[in-house]
């Protein structure tokens, strides 16, 4: 049961971690969701866990199993240095599906956590573009979401101009570097 | 405590599942509603008429770019022939360097995920074999492993050996492609030749073996489709000794070609850490100087048995992608020889019809092969309760299943970690201050396969 990062994160948090789960070989640690960016950046700044990769965030819809609540994301990490992986569940619930975005952590987390909000409506605050990815900006609704009907199709064909991904801040850089003159 | 609920674990799992969940159907009680289909028909010059479900293409929507009365814009993609599947980046120009660029993807979305929810355990393997469609049966290995992890099961040597042997192979066919084609945007295009017919001898092969050239579909869960044939072990000697001359023929053209020197060395260097930090594994990883590969971190089939040794760069450019690239083909065809060497003889599938299905003889003549048939068939593997994560080493690099079960014949929920998803995420930041002809070089070293990376 008790594993170096088990006893490491019981160490730091104590009885902050809801459930800790040792099966199959792999270490699942539950958090809630206010503490998750903490336990989540101590994972990775420790330097005896040393969590220097974050390989995958995902979610689950619970919905058809009547849990509360709803949703869970799932962070897979690894460590480089000594070989450790861990999975770090929140849950989520449907009414407020709002995580702390983890891309000041590790830059990886972009598009895994843009992925989530795109799939299942989970919006991660202060993620710096928190916009769809797979699926056409005009898609409605959350596609693996247990309530979203498999054989929908939507036929979308508005082009995108991407521009709304350009900030305020960069556009200014952009024109500072630009070597000939801009027009205002 | 609420959240005590929501961990899946067996007994503490509902006994009753309030919203009903049928084969191949959603639940009923469905919240969400579709937008109601719009009738608008318009005829296209030369009197065609279309009908635009919602959203008429408007001309103000193209250009509301503010940038684009002083910088070049410039789309590459979805479609076009230097980008090697569909995908976008749309491009800020300031004479030829690029001062923005934004990547789009998604083109290829297909719902693997979803699909897969509404698909027995044993009926996911055709969709993985188009995720990474250049090497179709590592995503096997990848899918089959994580579902034999979730059962507890251990397949035969036989059939690891043979799953190490055709992934390897599939490897060196990954690298083929990607490097093939990289040189062809380079301008080199006797390389691509050279790769594509040790390619397509590969692909013979596991025509032999699976019956499809490309998709293979040929990992089961608990072992193989079915044993190789008479006379695999000479074929797969016999392209141990042609493969070796088409990456020595490319390796004497290129490795100190003076034109591809200029065009890749120093171009798209990416440091270990970023790279890291990126969440970038496989062989551009390594090309960056960090030597982690999951057959050597995490043996698994016997890969700690097998002499070999895993090629690492030092600058991370798309020059050492190359290196990498190619001393990982020749390491490969080491493993390749060495798990033919001892091939051992017996069975490539689990003793246990409720996850092999049983000989067709037993089928056709006995009432309990038949039963365990028709019950695998129609109802699936019985999968125990729980949640695996389970990785390999993919063409291009960790490929992982996470894989969430509620017990029963089909997955509750499937993921994939697509190795290119994450290391295609830092392309716009990476592109800014570099050349556009740059552009096909990164793109190809980086080995971005749509199928992977949108799922």
């Amino acid at each position: 049961m008790a594993g170096p990062v088990a006893e490491n994160l019981r160490r730091r948090f104590g009885d902050d971690l809801q459930r800790v789960i040792d099966e199959r070989g792999e270490l699942t640690v539950w958090v809630d969701r206010s503490r998750v960016h903490e336990v989540l950046e101590h994972c990775k700044r420790d330097p005896e866990l040393a969590f220097s990769f974050c390989m995958d965030v995902t979610a689950v819809d619970y919905l058809p199993l009547g849990v509360t609540p709803r949703f869970a994301v799932v962070y897979h990490l690894y460590s480089l240095a000594t070989g450790h992986r861990i999975r770090i569940k929140t849950g989520v619930p449907e009414d407020d599906p709002v995580v702390d975005t983890a891309v000041d952590v590790w830059k990886s987390t972009d598009w895994f956590e843009r992925e989530v909000y795109d799939m299942f409506g989970i919006r991660f605050e202060g993620h710096p573009n928190m916009k769809r990815i797979l699926c056409h900006q005009d898609f409605q609704g959350h596609a693996l979401r247990k309530d979203y009907p498999a054989d929908l199709r939507w036929k979308l064909m508005r082009p995108d101009d991407l521009v709304d991904e350009i900030s305020a801040d960069e556009m200014k850089r952009i024109r500072a570097r630009v070597t000939r003159p801009i027009s205002e | 405590m609420v959240f005590k609920d929501a961990a899946l674990t067996p007994e503490e799992m509902p006994k009753t599942t309030p919203v009903p969940r049928q084969h191949g159907r959603m639940p009923t009680g469905v919240s969400w509603r579709p937008l109601e289909p719009t009738t608008d028909k318009t005829v296209l010059p030369g009197g065609r008429a279309v009908h635009l479900d919602r959203f008429p293409v408007e001309e103000e929507a193209l250009e509301t770019d503010p940038l684009v009365e002083d910088l070049m814009v410039l789309n590459i993609g979805p479609s076009h022939p230097a980008m090697h599947g569909t995908f976008r980046i749309k491009l800020w120009l300031d004479g030829e360097t690029i001062v923005k660029a934004i990547p789009e993807i998604g083109y290829l979305h297909r719902c693997f995920e979803k699909m897969s929810e509404s698909h027995r355990w044993q009926e996911v393997f055709p969709y993985t074999d188009r995720l990474n469609y250049m090497s179709p049966f590592l995503n096997n290995v990848g899918y089959a492993m994580a579902v034999e992890k979730l059962l507890g099961i251990e397949i035969p040597p036989r059939a690891q050996r043979i799953r190490v042997i055709l992934g390897e192979l599939s490897r060196i066919m990954d690298h083929f492609v990607c490097v093939g084609t990289n040189l062809v945007d380079l301008g080199a295009l006797t390389n691509f030749w050279y790769f594509f017919r040790g390619r397509e001898e590969i692909y013979s092969l596991l025509e032999h073996v699976s019956g499809a050239r490309m998709m293979v579909a040929y990992g089961r869960i608990g072992g193989l489709m079915r044993d190789v044939h008479d006379g695999f072990e000479d074929e797969v000697r016999a392209l141990l000794v042609s493969l070796p001359r088409y990456i020595d023929d490319v390796d004497k053209l290129i490795t100190n070609n003076r034109i591809f020197i200029d065009r890749a060395r120093g171009v798209h260097a990416i440091g270990p850490e970023e790279a890291v930090d990126w969440g970038w594994t496989g062989p551009c990883l390594r090309a960056a100087g960090v030597p982690y590969d999951v057959r050597k971190a995490h043996p698994y089939y016997g890969y700690d048995q097998f002499d070999w040794q895993v090629p690492v760069g030092t600058t991370g450019d798309v020059y050492d992608r190359y290196l990498v690239r190619m001393e990982e083909m020749r390491q490969s065809l080491s493993i390749v020889e060495q798990a033919l060497d001892d091939l051992p003889a017996g069975p490539v599938n689990v003793d246990d019809w409720g996850i092999s299905p049983p000989p067709k003889d037993r089928v056709y003549n006995t009432i309990e092969g038949m039963v365990a048939h028709f019950k695998l068939t129609f109802e699936g593997i019985q999968a125990p309760v729980g949640e695996v994560y389970s990785y390999t080493e993919g063409g291009n690099g960790e490929l992982g299943f996470y894989i969430v079960s509620d017990g029963g014949g089909t997955p509750y929920r499937i993921h994939c970690r697509a190795p290119c998803f994450a290391i295609y995420q830092n392309i716009g930041p990476t592109l800014e201050g570099c050349m556009l002809s740059d552009i096909v070089a990164i793109l190809g070293s980086l080995n971005v396969i749509a199928g992977e990376l949108d799922r």
